[in-house]
């Protein structure tokens, strides 16, 4: 029997951890990430879960301890969160290149200066080249499912890549709230066991995280891309599996309410859901408006996303990070990329907000869909707009 | 590693370059880095093996004489065995020279 207990989504990740049975935790604890780790270590010490715990020095300790985890095939799990994450950056381009499949939680969080321990996707836009597969999820419920899908995705021998789940710090990771788990028999049978092809084994030595001279790099590079692009197959796979299994539907590119409507709204993570109570009351007031949610970060899932978005005129995109000098936000930057080249395509206008913590209300989703569909119309001299700034 | 460096394709690396065939490095031609090459006075060569020790490639052994010689197939011409040898039986001449 499932049951749904109310919860706080942290210690409902670390359960998740749990019922997929990890093998070693490495892990240095960081607000708003701690309660994941603490609870994980807890569950280590009660007996409860049957894994090594590695209390390490620093991120960069605890990915490069995940490194020689993963490589000896032990499932692995860690947790980390915006200046930890950073800090991990130069370790997780080794464990996408070296194809090891760990399983870490970003509880999202700005960067400093000025310190903030408060929500943004600053950290997020930060490690996107790393080659990691990156999952987006806005409430508990998602984060729990996408924590167990992420083990079978990354594990699969056809992917063997790290894989992120983002779950914005503290709107997610500090709120209770009501979630369904999984029976521990249901997740071991929709989660085989970790099979590495080749882990480091004493009686079969190889060598890993070699040196590749000028004559192979480029190779090794453009197998890791294809071996990404070829991942959304398998990702698309496990979550249609997780569906039969646990009748929870995940897709690349989710949307709500967006078919044939003309202005759509495009965001990531927790702040969806409230995009479309403003959506909802938007359509109400006889607007003409859907809202489209980037869940698969990495792979950019380009054919679905064009396919979501093709009918509409106006594409109002969130950004929760600011690249600095830049064109737009970084996720406005990668979806006028993506549309580009296409002969028909919607308008893009590119909005900052929700900055280290900022809320955004519902009233202020409405008001940047309103003021998107002005700035679609007039053009506006701004590479972007940002929302709820006080002049 | 069936095929040499030059012929591999994306397709024929291992997953994550990970090396299964022990000490392939072997295969590695350093000896194409050189601009200068040991040659050799054996007359005053004493065999105490010192330039094979220094030598950051451990590309020296003793040939049949029992002298300590480069292997040029690794030998990176980095000049480290002339400075070291005590009784000067080295002298590193441009890959041009005869
Ligand atoms: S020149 Fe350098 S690499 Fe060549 S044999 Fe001497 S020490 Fe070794
Ligand atoms: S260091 Fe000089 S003397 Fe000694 S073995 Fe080498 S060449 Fe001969």
């Amino acid at each position: 029997m499932t049951t749904r207990i109310g919860i706080e989504v942290s210690i409902a990740v670390a359960d998740a951890v749990q019922l997929c049975n990890a093998d070693v935790v490495a892990a240095y604890p960081i607000t708003p990430q701690t309660h994941i780790v603490e609870h994980l270590a807890e569950l280590v010490a009660n007996g409860e879960l049957d894994a090594e715990y590695i209390p390490v020095e620093s991120e960069h300790s605890a990915m490069s301890a995940c490194l020689g985890s993963a490589a000896t095939g032990a499932r692995t799990f860690t947790a980390t969160s915006s200046q930890g994450l950073v800090l991990m950056d130069e370790v997780l381009f080794v464990a996408s290149g070296m194809r090891l499949p760990i399983v870490m939680a970003v509880a999202n969080r700005a960067l400093s200066s000025p310190l903030s321990i408060w929500g943004d996707h600053s950290d997020v836009m930060s490690v996107r080249d790393t080659g990691w597969i990156q999952i987006f999820v806005e409430n508990g419920q998602q984060a729990v499912d996408n924590t167990i899908c992420a083990f079978r995705i990354a594990e699969d021998n056809r992917v063997l890549l790290p894989t992120m789940i983002h779950l914005d710090g503290f709107n997610l990771t500090h709120v209770i709230e009501p979630i369904i788990m999984p029976e521990e028999s249901e997740v071991a049978k929709f989660l085989p066991p970790n099979k590495f092809p080749l882990p480091l084994n004493p009686d079969k030595p190889v060598a890993m995280g070699s040196f590749a001279a000028p004559g192979i790099f480029i190779e090794a590079k453009w197998a890791q891309e294809q071996n990404m692009k070829a991942s959304k197959k398998v990702i698309m796979e496990v979550w249609n599996e997780f569906y039969k299994a646990f009748g929870r539907q995940y897709l690349p590119v989710e949307k709500y309410k967006s078919d044939g409507a003309k202005v759509l709204i495009l965001t990531m993570g927790s702040f969806s859901e409230t995009a479309s109570v403003a959506v909802d009351e938007l359509i109400d007031e006889g607007k003409d408006v859907g809202q489209v949610r980037l869940r698969l970060w990495r792979p950019f899932p380009f054919d679905e996303f064009r396919q979501a978005v093709k009918d509409a005129d106006v594409l109002v995109v969130l950004d929760r990070a600011v690249s600095v000098g830049g064109p737009a936000g970084p996720v406005a930057s990668e979806v006028k990329s993506a549309l580009y080249n296409l002969a028909k395509k919607p308008k893009v206008v590119s909005f900052i907000a929700g900055l280290g913590g900022r809320d955004i209300t519902v009233k202020g989703f409405k008001d940047i869909i309103t003021k998107g569909i002005e700035i679609a119309r007039t053009g506006s001299k701004n590479e972007y707009e940002i929302y709820g700034v006080r002049e | 590693m069936a095929k040499s460096e030059g012929e591999m394709t994306w397709k024929d690396l291992e997953i994550g370059c990970i090396v299964t065939e022990p000490g392939s490095a072997r295969k590695y031609q350093s000896g194409t880095w050189r601009s200068q090459r040991p040659t050799y006075n054996f007359n005053r060569c004493i065999k105490c093996g010192l330039c094979s020790i220094f030598c950051p490639e451990g590309c020296i052994g003793q040939n049949k004489e029992g002298n300590f010689e480069a292997d040029l197939y690794y030998c990176k011409g980095c000049g480290i065995c002339a400075k070291e040898c005590w009784t000067k039986v080295i002298t590193m001449v441009e890959e041009e020279e005869k």
